[in-house]
């Protein structure tokens, strides 16, 4: 388990490396913070010492930020040949993905716990529900995770970052906009299970405060789900026949 | 550490790159893995590395199986991958580190190999570059140094020498030499003299099979059964007295004169038989004066023809 650490750390400073973290970071603030506190159904707009603004804009941006990050970290060691590299030193392939996620995941909670200022600011203006706010940060973390799984599984089906890109926006899609529609048009069992498998239903009871262990587990057992194709898809070069 | 492949077979479709081929590698053993393109040797070391699963068979290092205990195996394996792969945006230093650690190398140790590395490697000019930087040549040998780093007992290099300048290939077989007294070194290539120059013994792999097997010397007697010499003498009588007088001799097989050349012989010995010293004999004998008496070897070349072109 070693190993998952070294490879995060390697990952990680080729983010700060790059010029990758440092956009990623402004952008992400910068976006946040306006939607949060300056433009449409900013705080001050609807009147409420709540994030909630911030965790809806927050939401929609990770969405397409976190596939931008990781649709390099497979696809390019698979276009360069380094993945060989990597896979014959003595870490499992379960290792490499994880020191993957967990670098993304890194990167993540720095650019959330960046935004936390925006909560002490709360504080100043008026009564925040504490409780609420921590919540809905615990929630944005896991939607992270799920993200980033997704994004890593889409980089290990290809060596080209545009593909991985695309694809894993094509999946999120799904966890975001269409179970829920289809749930809308089905009923019953049907219903129940897209609106299971929705993500922003459980994202939301989550940012408002209600921490449930089902919309925990939801999001812990998609994002093992995602990691773990993406090791079955780098385990299909031992069985190519 | 010695390395024993057994009946391996790696299918691509339906295509077989490697075919039921099986053989040992003995520890402190230069392995030289020589066949045309395509032939299955980047497979066989992608396997042996623990990187791909054989289809069928098994290949065991140090008596652990590739398939059961790849984690074992990968840590007394030293890989230099065919197209040398590499973090182009890491500078030198930093990659070896990272590299060491992947590679278990206790902490307080690294920066010893780290530098030891780079010393061997000769890498010391460039070491703060980032490896995107460097030239071919130093990014092969940035290569080398990963796949050294944690001083492993085997090393398996996939064409070590490719894109480099002569100065620097008689370098790296020098080194892969001087590496080869205490570790086990399989090494692939198809440039022939390379194997000569570095390998105790050589396999020649052909469509995924194994056509031969042996040191260099013992390919040049299987491809060439007999000693061939080029012998020229003076101041002998007739060519004619001097063919019958050459034929009557027990292990020459057949003496065939060379036309442009006067008294110039090319003849061919009986199998597992020198006639040297006979001829010598005979010309001391006759008041012959021998001026030229030279085996002709087979060349590597046209052992490796022979045995890859159908």
């Amino acid at each position: 388990m070693k190993s998952v650490w070294t490879i995060a750390v390697k990952e990680l400073r080729s983010f700060f490396d790059s010029l990758t973290a440092y956009i990623l970071l402004v952008v992400f603030l910068g976006l946040s913070g306006f939607f949060t506190w300056l433009f449409g159904s900013d705080i001050f707009f609807i009147g409420q010492a709540t994030l909630q603004p911030f965790f809806s804009i927050a939401y929609w941006t990770l969405f397409f930020f976190i596939p931008a990050l990781t649709m390099r970290m497979i696809a390019e060691e698979k276009r360069s040949g380094t993945i060989e590299l990597m896979l014959t030193k003595p870490i499992s392939d379960w290792e490499f993905i994880l020191g993957k996620f967990l670098a993304a995941f890194l990167l993540i909670f720095i650019a959330l716990a960046l935004t936390l200022p925006y909560y002490v600011t709360l504080l100043f203006i008026g009564h925040v529900d504490s409780g609420a706010v921590w919540s809905g940060y615990f929630g944005m973390l896991l939607v992270s995770m799920t993200f980033i799984s997704i994004g890593l599984f889409a980089s290990s089906i290809t060596n080209n970052q545009i593909v991985a890109f695309l694809l894993a926006l094509f999946i999120g899609v799904f966890f975001l906009i269409i179970f829920n529609v289809l749930a809308n048009n089905f009923t019953g069992q049907t219903a129940l299970l897209f609106n299971y498998l929705d993500l922003s239903t459980h994202y939301e009871s989550i940012s408002r405060g209600v921490i449930d262990s089902r919309d925990i587990i939801y999001f812990l057992s998609l994002s093992y789900f995602g990691l773990l194709l993406a090791e079955m898809s780098l385990a299909k070069r031992n069985i190519v026949e | 550490m010695g390395i024993v492949v057994s009946n391996l077979t790696k299918k691509y479709g339906t295509q077989r790159a490697v075919n039921n081929i099986s053989f040992e590698v003995k520890t402190g053993e230069i392995l030289g893995f020589l066949g045309p393109n395509g032939a299955g040797k980047t497979t066989t070391m992608k396997i042996i590395t623990c990187f791909m699963a054989p289809s069928d068979g098994d290949v065991k290092v140090n008596g652990q199986s590739v398939i059961e205990h790849p984690e074992i195996i990968k840590r007394s394996i030293g890989y230099l991958p065919e197209s040398n792969p590499l973090y182009l945006d890491m500078p030198v230093l930093e990659y070896l580190d990272y590299v060491a650690e992947l590679q278990r190398v206790p902490k307080s140790k690294i920066p010893d190999r780290i530098v030891e590395m780079v010393k061997v490697c000769g890498l010391d000019v460039e070491k703060h570059k980032k490896i995107g930087e460097l030239s071919k040549g130093y990014k092969q040998r940035v290569g080398l140094a990963q796949a050294m780093i944690h001083d492993p007992e085997i090393l398996i290099l996939d064409e070590p020498t490719t894109g480099l300048d002569p100065n620097q290939i008689v370098e790296i077989r020098k080194l892969i030499r001087e590496l080869g007294r205490e570790k086990t070194v399989i090494l692939s290539t198809h440039i022939l003299p390379e194997v000569e120059a570095t390998s105790d013994r050589i396999l020649i792999i052909n469509d995924g099979k194994i056509v031969a097997d042996g040191t260099a010397e013992t390919l040049r007697k299987q491809a060439h059964g007999q000693e061939v010499l080029r012998v020229q003498v003076l101041e002998a009588g007739s060519k004619d007295e001097v063919i019958t007088a050459i034929q009557s001799l027990d292990t020459v097989a057949m003496v065939d004169p060379i036309m442009d050349a006067e008294f110039s012989f090319l003849i061919n010995s009986k199998e597992n038989a020198s006639s040297k010293k006979s001829i010598f004999n005979l010309c001391v004998q006759n008041n012959w004066i021998l001026t030229e008496l030279t085996p002709i070897e087979t060349k590597l070349e046209d052992i490796f023809r022979e045995l890859t072109t159908n």
